[in-house]
């Protein structure tokens, strides 16, 4: 009587178990299918980024600031008695 | 009533039992069939379905400079690749396909016919993302768009040679690009992925292969230093018709470059103009005699052996003095003159002179110590180590010549970095490429008090009497030599080509930078490196100390400011109005 209730026991784990493993394993599909899709967000991004730092350095050339300073903001370099050195 | 079992025929039950049986028998056999006998080809067909191998892709590391600033990025673009077998079938399709692509539609049927029982078959490479969207909208079958890199140098031309380039397929083919392509490049790596019927990928199985990004690399170029040295070398190439011309930075402390330019140039964003001969990276890879601008070696030489003082007079009269069957000559007769005088006047008499008065041994060895005849340790692609032959080859004209500069060959690098010998109390380490802090391998040369001693003289070359008064720079002190050498053809020394050249470091007080400027067959009225290579040296130097902050040891004259200023060429700005932005730091 005693062995056959812990049968019935077994058998009751022993398919829960089962289904506890087909979901853990849907879970984590899902998932991962989500890391996925995040990763593949993150390449796209670090794409852009590197896009932007290029689109930044191309506005930011030195050729072309020192032009916008002298023809469109009319700055000149100090003259020598112009300059006060603070130490 | 009768118990119900007795009902049941016995035949039932055992044909009932019978039936189960068999029906159990078939499943079990069944599944060992399955699960036994043809696995491996059930379980390969579940993987056909179900696996697939994924590509990671790498893409090649980002070039900065020494603050971060890009100097080449890759980013994604597109090429369109075909299937010409496949394309076969769609012929009535290939005007639209070469019309999208901008290609001849003549040209293209030619191409697909030639390579018609091909599988693969690029039509046009790294093509912008606008573009490989409309070809893909054509939906013609057998075209294909390939995710590649396409490397992208936001600097242009302004530091090309350091940086160097990639090829097509994005592997480094010049400068720092190959120097350090093993780092840069990344190395794309692939996996077995498992797929829902979906396409989503659900499960990583197993990695074929690892893959890693290019790791990025950090010059020690600082983009402003090299703007500037690109802008007015290209000013006095134009304003002197030079053939060509270098000119090289060096913090004296490190031995960073900080700054390296060279003319001509090339654009590395647009391969397809490259001329040969503009990619060399000159100031490594190419030697030149430094004339006048090793003098100071000369001396320093001296003064190690012990024979002279910094007031010890030499008599330089009449301004020639003959050596075995040639004759060493000044630009006039400078009479009795100190040591000092000798560097300030740029006195060949008097160099040859204190040379010819120590053993060859002697001045070799000071030659040998600065580096000269051995490679700068940048492993930069193509560096050479010039040329300095064995003292125990050197008759008594070479060694005479020697000691003002003719008869070996330096390369602009090896130059500068000779000068920082004298900037950093005679030690020398070697040239690099990448930020150090600390350099390694610092030997001493030179006694710290020699090269004291000398950098006081070459100070005074560059005061108003002296060879090298254009390179003065408002506010700080500078110690430089001028160099203006003759260059050799079949028939000697009288081609009339002229290599005009500028060595310093300043401020002279402390020294911080060590800059070369070399001018390669001006074919101006003006020859002499004082005129056409010490004012590029000024303009450079004066921005350069600015930007980096370093404070002032020396006095303002508006003067040289007007002296500095650069002629207007087309496309450059003049230096009147060298704007830079400043770190904040020392001047304001």
């Amino acid at each position: 009587m005693k062995a056959q209730r812990i049968f019935g026991l077994l058998a009751a784990a022993v398919m829960l178990s089962a289904l506890a493993v087909v979901y853990t394993k849907h879970h984590s599909r899902q998932l991962f299918i989500e890391f996925e899709a995040l990763k593949a967000q993150r390449d796209g991004m670090d794409i852009e980024w590197n896009r932007l730092l290029l689109e930044q350095a191309t506005w930011a050339t030195p050729t072309r600031v020192e032009m916008i300073a002298r023809d469109r903001l009319q700055m000149t370099l100090p003259a020598p008695e112009q300059i006060v050195i603070v130490d | 009533m009768s118990n119900p079992a007795s009902m049941v025929r016995p035949w039932r039950l055992a044909l009932v039992a019978g039936v189960l049986a068999c029906g159990a028998a078939a499943l079990g056999w069944r599944a060992l069939h399955l699960q036994v006998m043809n696995r491996d080809f059930l379980q390969d067909q579940g993987d056909a379905r179900h696996l697939r191998i994924h590509a990671i892709s790498a893409h090649r590391g980002m070039i900065t400079d020494r603050h971060g600033e890009p100097l080449a990025i890759s980013t994604p673009v597109d090429s369109v690749w075909v299937n010409p077998r496949e394309l076969q079938a769609a012929q009535d399709q290939w005007p639209v396909l070469a019309r999208t692509l901008g290609m001849g539609a003549q040209d293209l049927e030619q191409r697909l016919r030639q390579r018609a029982d091909r599988g693969f078959l690029y039509l046009k490479r790294h093509i912008n993302p606008d573009l490989a969207a409309r070809v893909t909208a054509l939906g013609i079958p057998g075209v294909f768009l390939q995710r590649e890199y396409r490397r992208y140098y936001p600097e242009g031309e302004v530091a090309a040679h350091v940086v160097g380039i990639t090829d097509v397929d994005d592997v480094g083919r010049e400068g720092m690009e190959l120097a350090w392509d093993h780092t840069l490049r990344g190395k794309p790596g692939s996996k077995w992925v498992l797929r829902d019927r979906f396409g989503r990928v659900v499960e990583d199985v197993a990695a074929i292969e690892d893959a890693a990004p290019g790791r990025d690399l950090a010059l020690s170029i600082d983009r402003r230093l090299q703007y500037l040295a690109y802008r007015e070398l290209k000013a006095a190439v134009r304003e002197h018709r030079a053939e060509s011309a270098s000119a090289v930075i060096l913090d004296v402390r490190t031995g960073e470059v900080l700054a390296m330019v060279n003319q001509p140039s090339y654009n590395p964003n647009n391969r397809s103009s490259i001329r040969s001969g503009s990619t060399r990276n000159r100031a490594v890879t190419d030697v030149f005699e430094p004339g006048s601008t090793v003098k100071p070696f000369t001396v320093a030489s001296a003064l190690e052996e012990g024979l002279y003082r910094p007031d010890s007079t030499i008599d330089t009269r009449p301004g020639q003095y003959r050596v075995g069957r040639s004759m060493v000559r000044d630009a006039s007769n400078y009479g009795v003159i100190d040591l000092t005088t000798i560097i300030q006047k740029s006195s060949n008499v008097g160099a040859a002179k204190i040379a010819l008065a120590m053993p060859a041994q002697r001045l070799w060895h000071t030659y040998s110590a600065i580096g000269f005849g051995t490679p700068a340790g940048t492993a930069f692609p193509g560096e050479v180590s010039g040329v300095l032959p064995h003292y125990s080859r050197w008759r008594e004209v070479e060694h005479a010549t020697l000691s003002f500069g003719y008869g070996l060959a330096v390369t602009p690098l090896q130059l500068a970095l000779a000068y920082t010998v004298l900037g950093d109390e005679g030690r020398l380490k070697p040239a690099s490429f990448v930020p150090t802090d600390r350099p390694s391998g610092v030997a001493s040369v030179l006694e710290p008090r020699t090269a004291r001693e000398v950098l006081a003289m070459m100070e005074t070359a560059v005061s108003e009497r002296g060879t090298g008064s254009m390179a003065r720079v408002s506010g700080y002190r500078v110690a430089g030599k001028t160099g203006t050498a003759q260059m050799a053809s079949e028939h000697g020394y009288d081609s009339g080509d002229y290599v005009s050249t500028f060595a310093g470091v300043a401020p002279a007080s402390d020294p911080r930078l060590a800059m070369v400027v070399v001018v390669t067959r001006p074919r101006g009225e003006e020859y002499y490196g004082g005129q056409v290579a010490a004012p590029v040296f000024s303009r450079v130097m004066s921005g350069s100390l600015r930007m980096l902050g370093i404070v002032p040891d020396g006095t303002y004259s508006r003067q040289w400011y007007a002296d500095a200023a650069p002629p207007r060429a087309d496309g450059l700005a003049p230096a009147s109005a060298r704007l830079v932005a400043d770190d904040g730091k020392g001047v304001m």
